[in-house]
């Protein structure tokens, strides 16, 4: 497989990001414009100065019309993506690829779902006419064999397993907890996360993700031209994305313990921004925290733990905000919430923040003084054995 | 010689309810015994393909012509429900499939058109006879009725497959009268006072069990085995004194277990007689419905030999089937299943009906759970696949039923979040015998008693009811005796994903 990358080639110049929760205030439209607003006017520009839209969302509005209305946008060109839970990411994708082309100068990526619209718990699909044939799984249930496959191929006692699951809720929240933006801003005791009621399996409520509102944008340039719109742009090292051949629930030989996805996802990514030793090199890493165990193998497929090992680190705290490698220091999908349109930008969004130093001190990681300047995001779609992965890199230094 | 009967194939549900329970819970008197129940996600249509499957198991898979299926409590109207039977057994395009709805009586003509097309054509045929009787909560139809079905398979006697018993004479008398009668679309039945039905029903049981025995040459003390069968307790009572046949002749009805099956009582009393009868052997079946019919065949001298070929295959007697299941059913949940309690649904979507022609395009993988192997490669591709999963070869595929394989569970969860009428759902992935995976739903089953490693078979179930379509697919479900035995299951100590 050929793929080239466009390191550096293109620079996130403005970001704006909504608080996510239960909106009941906010309609699609408000939210997006809101979203837009605050890029805009992060950039110093105005929606006329943007040439190209991208939008991201799974089920909140179909067609570049869901954009181009509510912001009254003046004929110009709106793509509209989905790609499952990286739906937000892939709007970035793409327009970070038509700007690093030379065809358009300025471009919006924005992301968006209204999830607690529908009434229901949990996430819901709109799927084509099918067969009928699918089991009822739900989504959590589905992750639910994650956590019992790695705690039998790496010998993990269930009892030590559910606290590190536990453990992995417990940071998340933790750093949602002084996150403004984020939808629960409470610290969860361990004990509360790890008796809390089962939802799949061995996937407790507080196992899952946030079902949320919510929207975030970025205003993307030529790399060039970042400093016409700022003086601390973030510059793009490495966008991959992949989709598996989603054959997991039919290959006796997929064990749940990984996500093979991820893996090449990850390995391209690296490829792409030079980096050997992403655990060394990272400052952070935004990653999809579906569910707990998804984060805890995601640990592995992105390489900062050893095969086996993760589950060993969570406990240790490696990943902890003031951990080596602080992972989802905004909260992640855990606390800040999952609207799956947004979910990809508002990773880049946390990234902007603490890369550039603009978190706030009660929150800012320490590594970036440490003089580490990447950030890395990444979103997984579907379920185990048939998703697609997304994994992005980006830095506040141009090389 | 007529063709006739070369096997037999019972099912009865996994679940039983204590009668006890019932008075428990409604207060009153406290029946004794248990009935059987259909689980949540049965109807007559799947229970006549778990029949059908019994049957056809035990027999070379030489090909069933015509099929003949009756309930009185049928899936749809309009809609043939012997197609769906007809699909999940993978028949012929040509072999025809026909109801005989509505009525218990109803069976008997199932019974005889496919001996007598048996007979007329020289070709096997099935007749498949299912019910699912229900009644108002606390009355005697819902504590003394059960659900269940039989398939029996008609044939020409040859050498491959020989008839185990052939129809001798049948004879039948008809009467238009109110025993018994229900509103379509009601769960119960209304009966007239019983002594009524029973001064009506006796003679005309006596006068078409009398002509039977007299067209079959014999008298009714040479009757060996006698299958009494129907609806009217008293009636039946009465008759198995009055006909004449030797007391210890009449087959036990299985009812303090079961309940009267209804329209598959017959059906199961008759395999039950199959079971036990030697060659030669008289077995009247005599089923007293809207007048009466009584046929009688005797059992060859290849019967023996058919038993000891249907244990080969691992065929489960009626003994096995009635003392099997699980008798611990709550009653609440019974009436939930029934639909006589509405309970509050989950805040999830409803489920949504599947597309007719996604669903056509589909038909002998969601029918006859019919997977695709692949010649180059050998990999097995549950659902079929047109590309490889392995080597990505493209359009070489040959499809292989999947729907009698055996497989063990390599995972499990509990869903307590997805949509179902009996929550939780409980989903497995399943590595079959010879190759494949799937993942499935699982029925019938304790999840507390599940561990991985535990053995699994298919079973044809409704997966969702939406806008009335019964969308059935098949679920896997523990072999008999499969489940782990003590609650912790070997899964447990394997790193189970049990709760």
């Amino acid at each position: 497989m050929t793929s080239n990358g466009i390191r550096d080639r293109v620079a996130i110049v403005g970001m704006g990001c909504t608080p996510f929760g239960e909106r009941w205030d906010k309609g699609v439209d408000d939210l997006l414009l809101d979203a837009a607003k605050d890029a805009i006017g992060s950039a110093g520009v105005t929606l006329d100065d943007i040439d190209a839209f991208w939008l991201g969302t799974m089920a909140s509005g179909v067609s570049g019309v869901a954009l181009s209305k509510p912001l009254k946008i003046d004929y110009k060109p709106v793509s509209r993506l989905e790609n499952f839970c990286a739906t937000g990411s892939e709007a970035f994708r793409n327009a970070c690829y038509a700007v690093a082309s030379g065809a358009y100068d300025l471009a919006m990526a924005i992301g968006v779902e209204k999830l607690k619209d529908s009434g229901f718990s949990g996430l819901t699909g709109v799927r084509p006419v099918g067969d009928g044939t699918d089991a009822a799984l739900s989504s959590p249930a589905a992750f639910s064999f994650v956590a019992p496959a790695y705690a039998h191929r790496y010998g993990v006692d269930p009892e030590e397993m559910k606290q590190v699951m536990s453990r992995i809720a417990w940071k998340n929240h933790r750093n949602g907890a002084v996150n403004p933006r984020a939808q629960f801003r409470k610290e969860v005791p361990l004990e509360t996360i790890t008796k809390s009621p089962l939802v799949a399996g061995d996937l407790g409520v507080f196992d899952c993700s946030g079902v949320s509102d919510g929207s975030a944008a970025a205003i993307l340039c030529r790399a060039e031209d970042a400093h016409r719109y700022t003086d601390h742009p973030l510059f793009v090292k490495a966008l991959s994305f992949v989709a598996g051949p989603g054959g997991g629930a039919s290959d006796p030989d997929y064990d749940y313990t990984t996500f093979p996805e991820v893996v090449r996802s990850a390995e391209d990514a690296y490829r792409q921004a030079g980096i050997t030793d992403p655990r060394a090199q990272l400052a952070m890493a935004e990653v999809h925290d579906c569910f707990t165990p998804t984060e805890l193998v995601l640990m592995e497929d992105l390489g900062f733990s050893e095969r086996g090992l993760a589950w060993k680190d969570v406990l240790a705290g490696v990943f902890d905000r003031d951990g080596e490698l602080p992972i989802n220091p905004d909260g992640g999908l855990k606390s800040f919430g999952h609207p799956i349109g947004a979910s990809g930008l508002r990773m880049l969004f946390e990234c902007w923040l603490q890369l550039r130093g603009e978190a706030p001190p009660e929150r800012q990681i320490a590594t970036v003084a440490e003089g580490r300047s990447l950030g890395l995001t990444h979103n997984l779609g579907g379920a185990p054995g048939e998703c697609v992965s997304f994994v992005s890199v980006v830095g506040p230094e141009r090389s | 010689m007529s063709a006739g009967i070369q096997a037999w194939g019972v099912y009865l549900p996994y679940w039983r309810l204590q009668r006890a329970a019932i008075g428990a819970t409604l207060g009153g008197p406290s029946g004794r015994g248990t009935r059987a129940v259909a689980s949540y996600d049965e109807d007559t249509t799947t229970m006549g393909v778990e029949a059908a499957r019994r049957a056809l198991a035990a027999l070379d898979g030489a090909p069933v012509d015509d099929l003949y299926f009756s309930t009185p409590a049928p899936a749809y109207l309009d809609k043939t429900n012997a197609t769906a039977i007809h699909a999940a057994l993978e028949l012929p395009e040509w072999a025809g499939a026909y109801d005989l709805l509505g009525s218990v009586r109803s069976a008997v003509g199932a019974l005889r058109s496919a001996q007598a097309q048996a007979t007329a054509d020289g070709v096997r045929t099935l007749a498949v006879v299912s019910d699912l009787r229900t009644g108002l909560a606390g009355g005697p139809e819902e504590r003394d009725s059960g659900d269940g079905a039989v398939g029996f398979v008609f044939g020409p006697d040859d050498e491959g497959t020989p008839v185990a018993a052939e129809l001798v004479a049948h004879a039948a008398t008809s009467s238009e009268f109110l025993d018994r009668w229900r509103t379509p679309g009601d769960p119960d039945s209304r009966v007239w006072e019983e002594r009524f039905g029973q001064e009506v029903y006796v003679p005309l049981v006596e006068s078409a069990a009398t002509e039977a025995f007299k067209r079959a040459g014999v008298v009714a003390a040479d009757v060996d085995h006698l299958v009494l069968s129907g609806l009217h307790n008293r009636a039946v009572q009465a008759v198995g004194r009055s006909l004449g046949t030797r007391p210890e002749a009449t087959v036990s009805d299985r009812t303090p277990v079961l309940g009267n099956l209804g329209a598959a009582q017959a059906g199961l009393l008759l395999a039950d007689a199959l079971e036990h009868a030697a060659p030669g052997d008289l077995i009247a079946v005599v089923v007293v419905a809207d007048g009466a019919d009584a046929l009688v065949f005797r059992a060859t001298d290849a019967l023996p030999a058919v038993r000891e070929a249907r244990a080969a295959r691992g065929a489960v007697t009626v003994e096995d089937s009635a003392a099997g299941g699980r008798d611990d059913l709550p009653y609440a949940r019974f009436l939930t299943w029934r639909g006589e309690l509405r309970r509050e649904p989950p805040r999830r979507p409803d489920p949504e009906r599947p597309g007719a022609p996604a669903t056509w395009r589909v038909t002998p993988w969601k029918s006859a759970f019919v997977a695709s192997d692949c010649r180059a490669c050998g990999f097995r591709h549950l659902p079929p696949s047109r590309v490889c999963l392995r080597c990505r070869t493209i359009d070489e595929m040959d499809p292989v039923r999947m729907a009698d394989a055996v497989g063990r569970v390599a995972t499990f969860t509990v869903d307590h979040l997805a949509f179902s009428p009996s929550p939780p759902v409980v989903g497995a992935v399943v590595d079959f015998d010879g190759g494949g995976r799937y993942r499935c739903e699982m029925t019938d089953v304790d999840p507390d008693r599940l561990g991985i490693g535990t053995r699994v078979e298919m079973a044809f179930r409704i997966l969702s009811v939406a806008k009335g379509i019964n969308n059935y697919f098949w679920k896997a479900r523990p072999v008999v005796g499969a489940e782990a035995p003590d609650g912790t299951g070997d899964g447990h100590d394997d790193g189970g994903a049990a709760t």
